[in-house]
């Protein structure tokens, strides 16, 4: 089983290579990447010229909500979402319920995964039983089950000591810790960001400082003991200089911020439509200074990866009071159009750049398989369209949920295709 | 943000006849023209008070609805004598909100009232931004009675009814707002109200009791009560809330009231015919000295006089309009 891509510029920032090369997957990996490959009784995938051949992107923060919530999305539309986002991998949190504390249910979701047929997902493990921050979970258990970080995410770790041992523990196994970082006294009944617009909306405020606070205290015990510590949808600036100054120290620190972080502010909260709970997620949407420090941490590195934080729930439970509203937006299909809309055709960031954030430091962060065109690797691909029109109807999302705050968002860039193990499982056409 | 909103057009100078929405959400979407409207269609409306029949025909074969989702004495009572006056069919719903959360959502309450074919719905909710998300999604005409700590707009107006007969002006007067103004609905539209008529409104809190970005308001922020009150025209205090302090906002009542309670020394330092507002209900030795509360200065029981008057020209100036739209 043969495929070549012909045509289209490769961009495969691990190794180097940005160019005009074709591309040979043989058996569900790269076999060769050259100049004019010839076909030799392969199937032909012409990349269009201007399209960009990429490693396939990968999603580290996403929600599946399988086992226990279905109704707001499953494994299979979830992952169905993530290939049509250009997704070939993702690592889905562990609040689900029951709470994915335990190696059955890392089982579960990898099997149900495989059958879907779509990304690839792995799970991540919560870093105590039933992310409930008294006891840890068996973390090398679940290691051996296929988790690649712990996390009790939904909720920060709250107790400093609890977090100093899964640090060291995990440290042990060089597996990650994502912490969802907010202090719960600071955040209170907070529903948006602690500013203007909440303060005159009346709305209940979360200061950015809840989350730096909390950055601040992992970074100290992630030095203290050596672990890694990844810093979860980041999005106040101060969160961002305390990162910057742990990298300057080299501390075992990353972090991700979302797509919603760095285009939306609490504006949103304003208008187009006031009181719009799709734009109620959490950490919040924060003020424009807090935005541009977003910006600046995506282009000079500071900031490893982008993530979605995919967080489906359904209409009915968003179409409530703003104050009884879950948090939260669906991410998937709408991470590749922003990027290229707000990062790259804004001059920010390049093409390279997008690349590491989308694929090659996930991949590394988590210690994951991809982010590499290497010959001898999974051929696991995203073609990218950086010039083609993306419309956002919500209705037309492949996910389950549909509470996004870009409807109606007409967009410059896309995704063409995506491949896992040299099978096309999207294509936009 | 989205750049594919539909450009807003700027709104056409209200002609002095009608309102541009037909919901009353909020203060902050009145201009001064529809506030000068309201506050001349109430003083026509007062008038029907002194009669020997207060009743007038106006809303005759209209339904009313008045859904209390919060403890309310005043405010509910307020809208239904103003409704009655005006002869609609009334009819007053309060729901405890515990089983609320239990059971339906606010949208099906709504949608399963609206099956019985109300014209106006009344709402005071908990949540700030209910009515706008009924107004979003429901038929009938919604009028805000207290959304949260967002905004109370016919409380507003009628605080600035009260101002106006009592100075003949809003414009260029001090107005001192004093008291918990973080969980003050009143605060809010209050403050877009007097902003919009030309008031300059100064606000005085504790630091703990004041909204974030307080100065963005529009207001002058100050912990002094004695800065706030000096050659006011205005002072109008908030109430303090005991069933909102589950935080840490402040040590006791009693040294409230030794830092921001409104004395009769105090008042010496506002202009001499200042006037005494209180949305109620009143804390007595908590936020307000009895002795001013009931001083020569207060005009609080006038304010609940007045609310009929302002609710009824309210609801007078939306049905207008709504059979105007049909």
């Amino acid at each position: 089983m043969k495929l070549l891509l012909k045509g289209g510029r490769i961009v495969d920032p691990a190794n180097g290579v940005d160019g005009d090369f074709d591309l040979l997957i043989e058996d569900g990996r790269v076999s060769r990447v050259g100049r004019s490959l010839p076909v030799n009784g392969a199937d032909v995938l012409n990349v269009r010229t201007g399209w960009i051949v990429a490693p396939g992107l990968i999603d580290i923060h996403v929600h599946l909500r399988e086992p226990g919530q279905e109704h707001k999305e499953t494994i299979a539309t979830g992952t169905a979402s993530a290939v049509a986002g250009g997704f070939t991998s993702v690592a889905c949190m562990p609040n689900t319920d029951p709470v994915n504390d335990h190696p059955g249910i890392s089982e579960l979701i990898q099997r149900k995964a495989v059958e879907a047929g779509l990304a690839r997902v792995y799970p991540i493990g919560a870093v105590s039983l039933g992310s409930r921050g008294e006891q840890l979970a068996e973390l090398a258990a679940q290691k051996a089950a296929g988790c690649v970080a712990f996390s009790d995410d939904g909720k920060p770790v709250a107790s400093a000591l609890l977090m100093r041992r899964a640090l060291e523990y995990a440290g042990m196994l060089g597996v990650p810790i994502i912490d969802h970082c907010e202090d719960p006294s600071l955040k209170g009944e907070g529903v948006a960001h602690e500013g203007f617009r909440a303060a005159s909306l009346g709305l209940r405020g979360i200061p950015g400082i809840a989350e730096s606070i909390m950055v601040e205290r992992d970074i100290a015990l992630s030095e203290l003991t050596g672990g890694a510590f990844h810093v979860a949808h980041m999005s106040a600036r101060q969160s961002l200089r305390a990162v910057r100054d742990a990298k300057m120290r080299g501390a075992r620190v990353t972090s991700e911020v979302t797509p919603h972080h760095f285009v939306l502010t609490d504006d949103a909260l304003e208008e187009p439509v006031r009181y719009d709970t799709n734009v109620k997620m959490n950490p919040p949407l924060r003020e424009a200074k807090d935005r541009d420090a977003m910006l600046d941490g995506l282009a000079d590195g500071t900031i490893d990866v982008i993530a979605t934080d995919h967080a489906p729930h359904h209409a009915d439970e968003k179409l409530v009071e703003f104050d009884h509203a879950p948090f939260g937006i669906v991410g998937l299909e709408t991470a590749v159009p922003l990027v290229f809309d707000r990062l790259v055709h804004t001059g920010r960031i390049g093409i390279k750049r997008m690349i590491e954030l989308l694929s090659v430091n996930p991949a590394r962060v988590l210690n994951l398989p991809g982010g590499s065109l290497a010959e001898g690797q999974p051929a696991d691909i995203t073609i990218l369209a950086p010039d083609a029109r993306t419309d956002i109807d919500a209705a037309r999302l492949r996910s389950k949920s549909k509470n996004t705050p870009f409807d109606g968002w007409s967009l410059r860039g896309g995704v063409a295709a995506t491949l896992v193990a040299g099978r096309i499982v999207y294509s936009n056409e | 943000m989205n750049p594919h909103a539909p450009i807003e057009v700027p709104p056409e100078t209200a002609s002095p006849s009608r309102l541009r929405s037909r919901h009353l959400l909020g203060i902050a979407d009145l201009d001064p023209a529809e506030i000068r409207l309201i506050l001349d269609t109430a003083e026509a409306m007062k008038e029907i008070a002194a009669r020997p029949i207060k009743k007038v025909p106006t809303l005759r074969g209209r339904t009313v609805v008045n859904l209390f989702f919060e403890p309310s004495t005043r405010t509910r009572t307020s809208f239904e004598v103003a409704e009655k006056r005006l002869s609609a069919d009334t009819l007053s719903i309060a729901i405890a909100t515990s089983s609320v959360t239990k059971g339906e959502t606010l949208i099906d309450t709504v949608r399963n009232l609206e099956a019985m074919s109300p014209d106006m719905i009344v709402l005071r909710h908990a949540s700030s931004g209910a009515p706008h998300l009924l107004a979003r999604l429901c038929r009938s005409v919604i009028i805000n009675a207290g959304d949260g700590t967002h905004e109370h707009p016919t409380q507003a107006l009628l605080d600035a009814f009260t101002i106006r007969e009592r100075k003949k002006r809003i414009e260029g007067l001090k107005v001192a707002i004093v008291g918990d103004l973080v969980h003050s609905r009143v605060l809010r539209s209050n403050v877009h109200l007097l902003n919009k008529m030309g008031a300059t409104v100064w606000a005085c809190a504790p630091p703990t009791l004041m909204p974030a970005d307080l100065a963005r308001f529009g207001v002058r922020p100050t912990t002094s009560i004695d800065e706030a009150v000096d050659a006011a025209d205005v002072v109008m205090m908030l109430r303090i809330q005991h069933e909102r302090m589950y935080g840490h906002f402040i040590p006791s009542t009693r040294e409230y009231f030794t830092l921001f309670g409104l004395t009769p020394e105090r008042l010496k330092r506002a202009a001499h015919d200042v006037i005494i507002l209180h949305p109620g209900p009143m804390n007595r030795g908590v936020e307000i000295d009895s002795d001013v509360a009931d001083g020569p200065y207060s005009v609080i029981l006038e304010q609940v006089a007045n609310g009929v008057a302002v609710r009824m020209a309210v609801l007078y100036l939306l049905a207008g309009q709504d059979e105007e739209l049909r």
